[in-house]
C-alpha cells in the first residue's frame, strides 16, 4: 500500500526487487513497516522503540517528491490496513474499543513522525549551510580577511593556523555524531 | 461537471485518490519542476566569456526562458547535424528496443522514483523529438511511433531531465545493446547550450577555467598562498619542510590535479600529502598554475568548448619541456584523458612513453596519452618495496572504498587503488559486489550536479551508494569512505551526514601519506588533519 504511493512502474520495480542493495528504498521501507507493526502488536508503549524504523522510511521520503502530508501519510494507511483487515472481527468481538486504543497508539507514532520528517528537513538545511559556510572559510582565509593571531616565528603561526582549520573540522565532525 | 463535495467522498476513497498518482503514459503526464532537484539557469557573463549563444538573464522558474524566435529551428538543426556527424548518436537513438535492462540502474530513478529517472525513458524524451523530426515513420505517424513535437514544454522537460543525470554510465553496462545512455545526455545538453541553456554552477566554471586555468578563478599568487600554506602545516604535522616546485622549466614529470584539490577541504589535506609523498621520493616533477586544473566543466556543455578547456594540458606540458605527466586523483578528468584527450588535443609527440624513474616500470597503458594516475605510480612504486610504510598510524581508520563512476567505468581502473589502500591500512572491507567497480554507485553529483540548490537530487541520487556504505558500516564498523575523485570528496560528506552520519571521507593518498615513513621527520603524533594518531591521543592533550 505504501509502495503504491508512487508511479506506477516506480512501485512494481519497488515491490519485485528484492536485492537490498539494488533496491534501497523498497528494502527499508518494508523492513521499517515490519518493525513498527512488531512493536506494535508487542504493545510497547514508548514511542522511542518506533523511532529507528520511522526514521528508516522517513529519511527517504523526505528527500522524495513528497508534500509533508504526504511523506508521513503511511502511518495511518496502517490503521486502513488492520481495519479492512479486522473488519469482520471487530464487529462480530465488538473489539471497537480495542481497536480505538491500538489506533490511538498509531496517532502517537503520527506525531513522531512529523517531529522525524522535521528533523531531516533541518539536517538538509544544515547541511547545505555546512558545505556553503566550508567553502567560504577557505574563501576569507585566503583573501586574509579574517583575523588569523600572528606569532614571532612562522611555526608558531602555521601551527595557529592549523589547529584553526582542526578545530572547525572538529565542529563539523562534532555536528555528524 | 462540479466537484464532489468531501462528505460525498468515504474517508477510504479520498485516502486513495491522495495516495495513488494518476496512471497516464508518459507524454501525458507534465512535469513539475520541483525546487531542490534542480541547479539555478546561468549568467549572462559567463555564458559571453566562452562564445555561447543566447546570452541573457534568465531564470528556471520564470515561464519566459527568453529563447530567441526561431528556437525550435535551431534545435532541430543541431540535432540533425550531429545525428549526422557522429554514427554512435544515430545508432543509439535508433537501436534502442526498450527492453528495461537499464530501467531499475540509475540511482536518480533508484533513490528517487521518478519514472523519467529511467535511463531508457530519459533518452526517450530526445528520441521522441529526433523521431518527429529526423526519422519518416515519425513524421507520418507521429505519436503511434512514438514521436512528438517539439514544444517549449517539452524543450523544458528535457532540460530538467538532463540535468538529472550524472552521465555515470551505470546504465549503459546493463545495456544488451552497449548504448551509452551517457552519451545521449551530453548530446542533450549540447543542443541545450545552442540555446544558451545551462547551469550556473557549469557555466561559471567553464569560464572562469577559460579565464584562468581552473574552475574556481584561482590565480597564481593564490595557488602559491595556498601550497604556502600547505607547506606550513605539513611541518606541523612531520617537521620536514618540503619544496613545491612551481612552473619549473625541464622537470621530468608535470603532475596535475583537479582545482578543488587547492580548495576543498579534504582536497587540501590530498594535496598537502601528494607534497609530502613526492617530497620523500625525490621526484623530478612540477606543478603548473597554468595547468591548474584536470577537471573540466567544459565536458558538461560542448564537445567544442571541453576541447578548447583541455587543450592547456598538452600545451603547458610542452611549454615546460617535460618528459610526461602524472595525473592526481580526479573523475571526469581520467574520463576525458582515457577517451578524448588525444584525439581533442593529441597526439603528443613531443612527450616521451612514461617510465617510473624510481623501478623503471614502463607505464605501456599510457603510451599514448603520456599521462599516468597517481595511484598506478604509488601502486608500481609499493610493489617493488620502494616506500616504507608504518600501517599503524591509520588503526583508527575503518575502510572502504568508492569506485568513482569515471576511472571504474570510464577507464577500468579497479585493482590499483584497492591495492594502495591495503598497504597502508590494515583494516579494509569492500561495499557489495552489485555496489562496486564496474557497477558502482555514483555519489549523485557527477557531471556538475554538485551544487547545493539541487541538494534533494543530490540525496535521492546518493542514497543506493550510501546504503552500502551504511552496510559496511553497520557490519564491519566502517568510519572512511575512501575515493579518488574531487567531486566525491567533496559531496560524500553531505551524503554521509544525511545518510550515514559518522563516516568520513578521504582521498586515497591522504592515507598513504599518513603511514609514509619520511626521512628526517619528527616523531608524528597526528595526521594530516591534525587530529591525534591512534595511541597518541593522551599526548595531544597535555
Amino acid at each position: 500500500m505504501i509502495l503504491e504511493t508512487y508511479p506506477s512502474v516506480t512501485s512494481d520495480f519497488l515491490k519485485k526487487q528484492k536485492n537490498c542493495f539494488a533496491n534501497p528504498v523498497g528494502y527499508n521501507v518494508s523492513q521499517g513497516i515490519n518493525g513498527i507493526f512488531d512493536e506494535l502488536l508487542n504493545g510497547v508503549d514508548s514511542s522511542e522503540k518506533f523511532f529507528p524504523f520511522l526514521n528508516d522510511i522517513i529519511r527517504i521520503k523526505a528527500v522524495q517528491d513528497f508534500s509533508p502530508s504526504q511523506a508521513i501519510s503511511f502511518i495511518f494507511l496502517l490503521k486502513q490496513a488492520i481495519r479492512e483487515e479486522l473488519k469482520s472481527k471487530t464487529e462480530k468481538k465488538q473489539l471497537s474499543e480495542e481497536l480505538s486504543s491500538f489506533e490511538s497508539q498509531i496517532d502517537s507514532i503520527a506525531l513522531l513522525s512529523f517531529d522525524i520528517y522535521m528533523k531531516c528537513r533541518e539536517r538538509i538545511y544544515e547541511i547545505k549551510v555546512d558545505e556553503v559556510r566550508r567553502m567560504t572559510f577557505g574563501l576569507l582565509q585566503r583573501a586574509n580577511i579574517v583575523y588569523e593571531i600572528e606569532e614571532e616565528s612562522d611555526l608558531e603561526s602555521a601551527t595557529l593556523l592549523t589547529q584553526n582549520k582542526s578545530s572547525t573540522l572538529t565542529k563539523v565532525l562534532d555536528k555528524k555524531g | 461537471m462540479a466537484e464532489p463535495k468531501p462528505e460525498e467522498l468515504k474517508p477510504e476513497e479520498l485516502a486513495k485518490i491522495e495516495y495513488k498518482p494518476p496512471k497516464t503514459g508518459w507524454m501525458d503526464t507534465p512535469t513539475v519542476f520541483k525546487k531542490g532537484m534542480f541547479c539555478y539557469g546561468n549568467q549572462p557573463k559567463f555564458l559571453k566569456t566562452v562564445g555561447f549563444p543566447n546570452v541573457r538573464s534568465w531564470s528556471v522558474l520564470d515561464e519566459d526562458w527568453k529563447l530567441p524566435e526561431n528556437w525550435q529551428e535551431i534545435f532541430i538543426e543541431g540535432l540533425r547535424e550531429r545525428v549526422g556527424k557522429y554514427r554512435s548518436f544515430r545508432l543509439f537513438l535508433d537501436i534502442c528496443v526498450r527492453c528495461g535492462a537499464c530501467a531499475d540502474k540509475c540511482h536518480y530513478f533508484i533513490g528517487g522514483g521518478d519514472p523519467k529517472n529511467m535511463p531508457v525513458l530519459r533518452a526517450e524524451l530526445l528520441r521522441s523529438i529526433y523521431r518527429k523530426y529526423c526519422t519518416t515513420s515519425g513524421k507520418i505517424m507521429g505519436k503511434i511511433a512514438g514521436a512528438r513535437d517539439l514544444t517549449i514544454d517539452v524543450l523544458k522537460e528535457l532540460w530538467y531531465y538532463a540535468y538529472q543525470c550524472s552521465e555515470c554510465r551505470r546504465c549503459s553496462v546493463f545495456c544488451p545493446y552497449g548504448i551509452d545512455t551517457a552519451e545521449i545526455t551530453i548530446l542533450a545538453r549540447e543542443l541545450l547550450n545552442l540555446l544558451g541553456l545551462n547551469t550556473h554552477w557549469i557555466s561559471a566554471p567553464v569560464a572562469q577555467c577559460y579565464m584562468t586555468g581552473n574552475h574556481l578563478g584561482l590565480l597564481p599568487h593564490t595557488q602559491k598562498d595556498t601550497f604556502d600554506q600547505m607547506v606550513a602545516d605539513l611541518e606541523v604535522v612531520t617537521g620536514i619542510k618540503v619544496d613545491v616546485p612551481l612552473n619549473r622549466k625541464g622537470a621530468e614529470i608535470l603532475y596535475y590535479v583537479p582545482s578543488g584539490d587547492m580548495f576543498d577541504e579534504r582536497g587540501y589535506f590530498l594535496t598537502m600529502a601528494t607534497l609530502l609523498y613526492f617530497h620523500e621520493i625525490g621526484l623530478d616533477y612540477t606543478w603548473s598554475t597554468y595547468l591548474s586544473d584536470g577537471g573540466n566543466f567544459g565536458f558538461f556543455t560542448t564537445n567544442e568548448v571541453a576541447k578548447r578547456l583541455n587543450a592547456k594540458a598538452y600545451a603547458e606540458a610542452k611549454r615546460l619541456k617535460v618528459k610526461w605527466m602524472i595525473g592526481g586523483e580526479c573523475g571526469h578528468m581520467w574520463r576525458v584523458i582515457h577517451q578524448y584527450m588525444n584525439t581533442w588535443n593529441g597526439p603528443p609527440d613531443f612527450l616521451e612513453e612514461p617510465v617510473s624513474p624510481f623501478t623503471g616500470t614502463k607505464f605501456e597503458n599510457a603510451k599514448s596519452t603520456k599521462v599516468v594516475h597517481i595511484c598506478e605510480f604509488t601502486a608500481d612504486m609499493i610493489k617493488h618495496g620502494k616506500l616504507k610504510f608504518d600501517k599503524s598510524r591509520n588503526d583508527n581508520l575503518i575502510v572502504t572504498y568508492h569506485d568513482s563512476c569515471n576511472t571504474s567505468r570510464g577507464m577500468g581502473f579497479f585493482e590499483e587503488p584497492r591495492y594502495v589502500i591495503n598497504s597502508v591500512c590494515k583494516n579494509f572491507y569492500e561495499m557489495p559486489e552489485n555496489t562496486i567497480r564496474e557497477q558502482t554507485f555514483c555519489c549523485g553529483c557527477g557531471s556538475g550536479l554538485n551544487a547545493s540548490e539541487d541538494m534533494e537530487l543530490r540525496l535521492r541520487g546518493g542514497l543506493p551508494r550510501a546504503n552500502a556504505v551504511k552496510h559496511v558500516k553497520d557490519k564491519y564498523g566502517v568510519n572512511r569512505l575512501a575515493c579518488i575523485c574531487a567531486i566525491d570528496r567533496a559531496v560524500l560528506p553531505a551524503l554521509m551526514d544525511y545518510w550515514v552520519p559518522g563516516v568520513t571521507v578521504s582521498g586515497v593518498h591522504e592515507m598513504v601519506a599518513n603511514a609514509l615513513i619520511c626521512k628526517g621527520e619528527k616523531e608524528r603524533t597526528t595526521d594530516l588533519r591534525n587530529e591525534p594518531l591512534p595511541g597518541k591521543e593522551a599526548k595531544e592533550n597535555v
